[in-house]
């Protein structure tokens, strides 16, 4: 019997030590590589830029809908947010799943600290943020967003801040809060109220000093200046299409990737199929570009030189590129049906665009606007390169 | 053609809602599953929009739901599905996909 038992269970694992042993070996960095969600597969995609491949893939993650990514400082770890509330950590070297826990009943988001010892979740259900040592996903705190007459308020557009800082948004409430987690014994919490009726996501511009929430619920948007908390919110465009008939919006809007060039800011309108140009010096209108649809994520090369959307149902199949110095549309490309995301290499030469009902991911190159590669993927949506482990507010 | 038929039941005093064929069936659950999705979640657990599964419906009538998915719901983020799916076809996604698992 235990003769057995051994020749059946150990051979097999000291084939599989002999030849995962020589795979580990190999010496590697991971500034190439990514990772890409698999919505309704429940798993994610790891992948390579360089060689534009997929290096593996783990699954058991839980309802990847509106699922998001933040990395460890040392671009190894993924840590990946799933909508029901899961948390998970995966070692992209390693092709696994490090620890997955389930923090709450839904959550739409979060992000890991300047100093990369914390990771902070944005809940749904419960309400409120909670946060994590990034080393064993252990709780730390629990920070309820209670509003009124102790209502709990939906959490959006969490973004770490210089100064070991979390901001974010309540949906319900119109707050905005401040966590100070300099001290992680002993955190603090500045809350502005009144902002504005319902913040549904929020950017930090490139450097961290302007925190930027979207309304739903009103005109215009509410921007914090985190050099001068003290000076309060304030807002911005408050009379953007005030007059008019708001369009319906069958998909809300990201705000996550802020695009910047030079002095100018590109941001989804809300109910309008606009893209508009703010400046970021007296933060005013400079200008509405007409696109496609309802954008949905509005995104700078990073050398700030074009400006790509997509777009909500029903104009999920195209893409549409701005010029980011005359400031209109140059390009529209059709890469599929379901355009869910999009992410550029880290320097920009190409853009990775998700087709979720291809079921494929489509490489081009920003330049030439060639299609590079086709690669299978299931259900794909979110993009995220670990090149974000650098970048404040990502 | 298929709009006819339709037309002509309602005419006809016809109480049962025209049945949308297989394929629009399909695409009905998949418009669900990922354009409701977006809002209510992939499993309809809810989200930015209330859950929508069978248990969260129960007290619901079928004419506020289908107002609600028709018409949506002006100064909430529920937009109009009007343009998109007729009323007969609403009747068939709330008893065939709302109600149930
Ligand atoms: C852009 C976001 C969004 C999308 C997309 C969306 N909904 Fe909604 N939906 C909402 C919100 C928000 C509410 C709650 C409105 C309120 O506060 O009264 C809602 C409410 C509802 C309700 C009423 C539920 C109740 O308990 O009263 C139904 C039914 C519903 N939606 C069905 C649908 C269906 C079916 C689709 C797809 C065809 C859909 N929704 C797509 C945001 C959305």
């Amino acid at each position: 019997m235990l003769n057995r038992l051994l020749k059946t269970s150990i051979l097999p694992l000291l084939i599989y030590w002999l030849l995962g042993g020589a795979c580990f070996a190999e010496l590697r960095g991971t500034g190439d590589l990514g990772v890409v969600i698999e919505r309704e597969r429940g798993s994610v995609l790891i992948i390579e830029t360089s060689t534009r491949s997929i290096l593996g893939r783990v699954g058991k993650l839980g309802d990847l809908s509106h699922a998001s990514v933040v990395f460890s400082r040392d671009q190894r770890y993924a840590y990946v947010f799933a909508r029901d509330g899961g948390l998970s950590k995966i070692d992209l070297l390693q092709n696994k799943l490090v620890r997955r826990i389930e923090q709450a009943g839904n959550s739409i988001g979060g992000a890991i600290s300047q100093d990369g010892r914390f990771i902070a979740v944005a809940n749904y259900q419960p309400g409120g943020v909670r946060i994590f040592t990034s080393e064993a996903l252990e709780l730390m705190a629990d920070i309820p967003a209670v509003y009124g007459d102790e209502q709990r308020s939906r959490v959006v557009g969490l973004v770490d801040a210089p100064g070991r800082q979390f901001v974010y948004s309540l949906f319900d409430a119109g707050e905005i809060w401040l966590l100070d987690m300099q001290d992680p014994s002993r955190i603090e919490i500045q809350k502005f109220t009144g902002i504005g009726r319902q913040p549904y996501d929020a950017l930090l511009t490139p450097g961290g000093r302007y925190y930027l929430a979207g309304l739903f619920g009103e005109t215009g948007l509410a921007l914090l200046d985190l050099w001068h908390p003290e000076a309060g919110v304030k807002r911005i465009l408050p009379d953007y299409g005030r007059h008019d008939e708001k369009l319906p919006v069958y998909k809300m809007p990201h705000l996550e990737g802020w695009a910047v060039a030079g002095n100018l800011a590109f941001v989804p309108a809300v109910g309008r199929h606009e893209v508009l140009v703010i400046d970021t010096r007296q933060w005013r209108l400079v200008k509405s570009i007409p696109v496609a649809g309802q954008p949905v994520f509005v995104m700078a090369r990073p050398d700030g030189r074009q400006i790509w959307v997509n777009f909500a149902f029903p104009d999920n199949q195209q893409v549409q590129v701005i010029d980011a110095e005359d400031l209109t549309v140059g390009r529209t490309l059709q890469p599929g049906k379901g355009v869910l995301h999009m992410e550029f290499t880290p320097r920009g030469e190409e853009v990775w665009i998700s087709v979720r009902d291809d079921n494929q991911i489509l490489v081009y190159d920003t330049r030439s606007f060639q299609e590079m590669a086709r690669l299978p993927a299931v259900t794909p949506s979110g993009i995220f390169f670990t090149a974000r482990a650098a970048k404040t507010g990502l | 053609m298929r709009r006819r038929f339709l037309l002509l039941l309602v005419a006809a005093g016809g109480v049962a809602a025209g049945e949308p064929d297989p394929k629009r069936q399909q695409e009905l659950r998949s418009l669900l599953k990922n354009d409701c999705g977006a809002c209510h979640g992939l499993t309809r657990k809810g989200g930015l929009g209330p859950p929508l599964l069978p248990e969260s419906l129960s007290g619901k009538s079928d004419a506020m739901l289908l107002q609600t998915i028709q018409e949506g719901r002006p100064g909430t983020a529920m937009p109009p599905w009007k343009p998109f799916i007729d009323a007969d076809e609403t009747v068939w996604l709330i008893d065939n996909l709302l109600r149930k698992r």
